[in-house]
């Protein structure tokens, strides 16, 4: 999920924009470190792991399937994301320019900014459910996709705006506040689930293993939820971040690695955000549940508040909102590379505005899961791209960095890599009916594979050398 | 006066994370617990903020 502490391996000034990282600004192993776990326990853990409790986890498959998906996801950092990092030592937008050309990478940017609008509004929505908890604001449901209330709509408005307003002051103060939160919201977190246990009464090994299986994980999804078994924990543990590993976004972070090694330090992140913080949040909901048997309220920020009071809510509200703003100023820098003449608050008060009246939508919540497996599966073939370019272009005979090479500003082998893999993943969940967590791997292979084979025909280095 | 502004953020994490262990133990009730994790909050808040960014800036 989007970082919280970006600033502090990202220096503030756009830097190194399309040269190499020089050594003398190589990071520490320890800024990495501390990035990765707090990039990864923000505002969305107080939606991931409630929505597996709701889609009836059993027990032993969560853990195992958070085990196994998460170290999935280590391995894809370690060993895709940060070699080609540490060798190039650029940008994701200039290394994707350099293959893909500009024109493609203003289509990849205006997709991506408005995946970053959303995932900004579903954490404006969550810092909503904690705020509307003293005005008595009715809280959305999990079948809910439209607003309830004008309640809901006026106070998602008015957080969304004050939210876009911080984010025009520039996003300096707002990084600032998000390295304070980091460590305390990682302990609110270890604590939610220590009060959650004992509120179900666990009092013993033997209690923590029946309560987690009877009460907490039941393997029976709520109604009208699917049912989530071990792969779809496996998958989208080692899928949430697509976007970033496979899909190769990080490449502009780990650009700053001294090693390549850097991005097994991904675990931290996984293994605090990912595994801890989406186990306490189930607990926590299912607390809630006990508590209120006959609601079908999801609201993450009653859901802490009444497990863990005003710190709680305070840290749902703050989770939100230092999600959201980082994502708002990425999506703003995403458009600003289409519109480069604008002025940079205009942008961010349209993204601001696309947020807000999304944040509306409580579907965003409620639909996370697959949200965010779709924003990882729409850029992942671009990830896919950089990686056949980097590893086959001199095995398989086709020029590397074609756009740079040929002075195009549009690449054909890329693009239909990129929309035939959606194409064909589109046609495997609407034929044959695979959900959307599972798209992902065969996609990457599907991109790799296309991408390969038309680089081929359009621009053989074989070609290239005759001519 | 730096070394008590950290010593005052240790006391807020302290109190964020010990309260929950002694409720898990059943040693206090929840309302308190509740109550020394929002003491632990705004002391968390009223100090970190005096040093945290400081060093981060640095590193």
């Amino acid at each position: 999920m989007p970082s919280t502490l970006f600033k502090k391996v990202i220096p503030e000034s756009n830097e190194y924009e399309r040269t190499p990282v020089p050594a003398k600004s190589l990071k520490s192993s320890s800024s990495f470190l501390g990035m990765y776990a707090g990039e990864h326990t923000a505002g969305t853990e107080f939606v991931i792991g409630p929505l597996f409790v709701a889609h009836g986890v059993a027990a032993g498959d969560l853990i195992l399937g958070l085990l196994i998906g998460n170290l999935l996801a280590v391995l894809s950092w370690g060993l895709i994301t940060a070699p080609i990092a540490t060798q190039k030592r650029l940008t994701l937008y200039y290394q994707l320019e350099r293959i893909v050309g500009k024109r493609l990478v203003a289509g990849y940017n205006l997709v991506n900014a408005l995946m970053f609008c959303f995932l900004a509004g579903s954490m404006i929505a969550v810092s909503a459910t904690a705020v509307g908890i003293p005005f008595g604001l009715e809280m959305p449901t999990l079948t809910d996709w439209v607003p309830r209330t004008s309640g809901w709509v006026i106070t998602v408005i008015l957080m969304g705006s004050v939210i876009t307003l911080v984010a025009i002051q520039g996003y300096s103060y707002v990084a600032r506040f998000a390295n304070l939160m980091a460590p305390w919201m990682i302990l609110i977190f270890v604590g939610a689930g220590f009060i959650g246990l004992s509120q179900l009464g666990v009092n013993s090994w033997e209690s923590l293993i029946s309560i987690s299986n009877e009460v907490i994980w039941t393997g029976i999804p709520l109604e009208g939820m699917s049912k989530f078994t071990i792969w779809h924990i496996i998958f989208f543990a080692w899928f949430c971040n697509m976007a970033m590993h496979i899909g190769m976004s990080d490449l502009t972070i780990l650009r700053y690695a001294r090693s390549w090694k850097y991005g097994f330090l991904s675990f931290a992140g996984m293994y605090i955000g990912h595994f801890f913080a989406w186990i306490a949040s189930g607990i926590l909901y299912a607390v809630f549940l006990q508590a209120n048997a006959s609601s079908s309220a999801f609201a993450p920020g009653e859901i802490a508040y009444q497990t863990v009071g005003i710190a709680g809510a305070v840290c749902v509200i703050v989770a939100g909102w230092t999600t959201a703003n980082p994502t708002i100023y990425r999506a703003g820098l995403a458009l600003q590379g289409i519109f480069p003449k604008t002025a940079t608050w205009k942008i961010t008060a349209i993204v601001g505005g696309i947020t807000s009246l999304a944040a509306c939508f409580p579907a965003l919540v409620m639909k996370l899961l697959d949200f965010v497996a779709l924003y990882g599966l729409l850029l992942m073939p671009m990830g896919a791209v950089i990686f056949a370019d980097f590893y086959f272009a001199k095995r398989f005979g086709f020029q590397s960095e074609q756009a740079l090479n040929n002075k195009s500003h549009f690449s054909v082998p890329a693009f239909l890599a990129w929309t035939l893999t959606l194409l064909i993943c589109l046609g495997l969940n609407l034929v044959y009916g695979i959900d959307i967590f599972f798209l992902g791997l065969p996609g990457w292979f599907i991109a790799v594979f296309l991408f390969v084979s038309l680089s081929r025909i359009y621009y053989s280095s074989s070609k290239s050398s005759l001519a | 006066m730096k070394l008590l502004l950290k010593l005052g953020s240790l006391i807020g994490l302290l109190l964020t994370m010990i309260p929950p262990i002694l409720v898990f133990l059943g040693e206090i009730d929840l309302d308190t617990t509740k109550l020394l994790m929002t003491i632990g909050m705004i002391v968390w808040f009223s100090t970190a903020p005096f040093w945290i960014n400081k060093e981060t800036d640095v590193g």
